[in-house]
């Protein structure tokens, strides 16, 4: 249980960081959305989970819990309200589509 | 190993922190701003194991609701700050 626990937090530890690279390094900013979900989502799960099998059985558990559960419902609400506005401010993502390439041509 | 947690952690808030000041639009800076919240929440959680004091795991809660309702109030300034703009620009032409 103890070694599960330090796996997780391991990999925990290193997708947050390599979330923050992509955050960094990528080219737009939906790119950079996507590798800070990344920290967000997976990075979260793991740490905290890899916590909650440190913690046992405990209060500290069911917080840890709804601290998980909440950031699991807000971060895809707020990376959507933040796309969307993006959107209607008028970035255009980067990759272009099937169809803008073929009309560029 | 709660140490090198909390280092990946500290890093990726640097990160992020770098990004926030060279987000060439807004919205580069509120996504690194929300990150830096999100990397907060892990960060407080961490600390709480890493010096045996479960309390602090009330203040990742409270920090966590806090960061979702700023963001999401930023994000609507903007929003109706750019609906306002592109309506001033449809009544100019």
């Amino acid at each position: 249980m103890d070694t599960l626990s330090w796996v997780l937090l391991t990999l925990g530890g290193f997708s947050v960081f390599v979330g923050g690279i992509g955050a960094l390094r990528m080219p737009d900013l939906y790119t950079r959305m996507h590798a800070a979900s990344v920290t967000d989502s997976l990075g979260a799960i793991l740490v905290l989970v890899g916590i909650m099998l440190q913690a046992g059985w405990s209060l500290a558990t069911i917080k840890l819990i709804a601290i998980l559960l909440f950031l699991l419902l807000t971060s895809p609400t707020s990376s959507n309200a933040l796309a969307s506005a993006a959107l209607l401010a008028g970035t255009r993502p980067f990759a272009e589509t099937p169809q803008e390439q073929e009309k560029s041509k | 190993m709660y140490y090198a947690v909390t280092i990946a952690t500290l890093v990726t808030m640097a990160l992020a922190l770098l990004r926030a000041v060279l987000g060439p639009s807004v919205y580069d800076r509120v996504l690194a701003v929300n990150m830096l919240g999100t990397k907060t929440v892990l960060l407080l959680s961490v600390i709480a194991f890493l010096y045996g004091r479960p309390d602090f795991l009330d203040l990742a809660l409270a920090y966590a609701l806090i960061n979702f309702i700023g963001v999401l109030a930023v994000l609507e300034f903007f929003r109706s700050r750019a609906l306002r703009r592109s309506a001033e620009r449809g009544a100019r032409q």
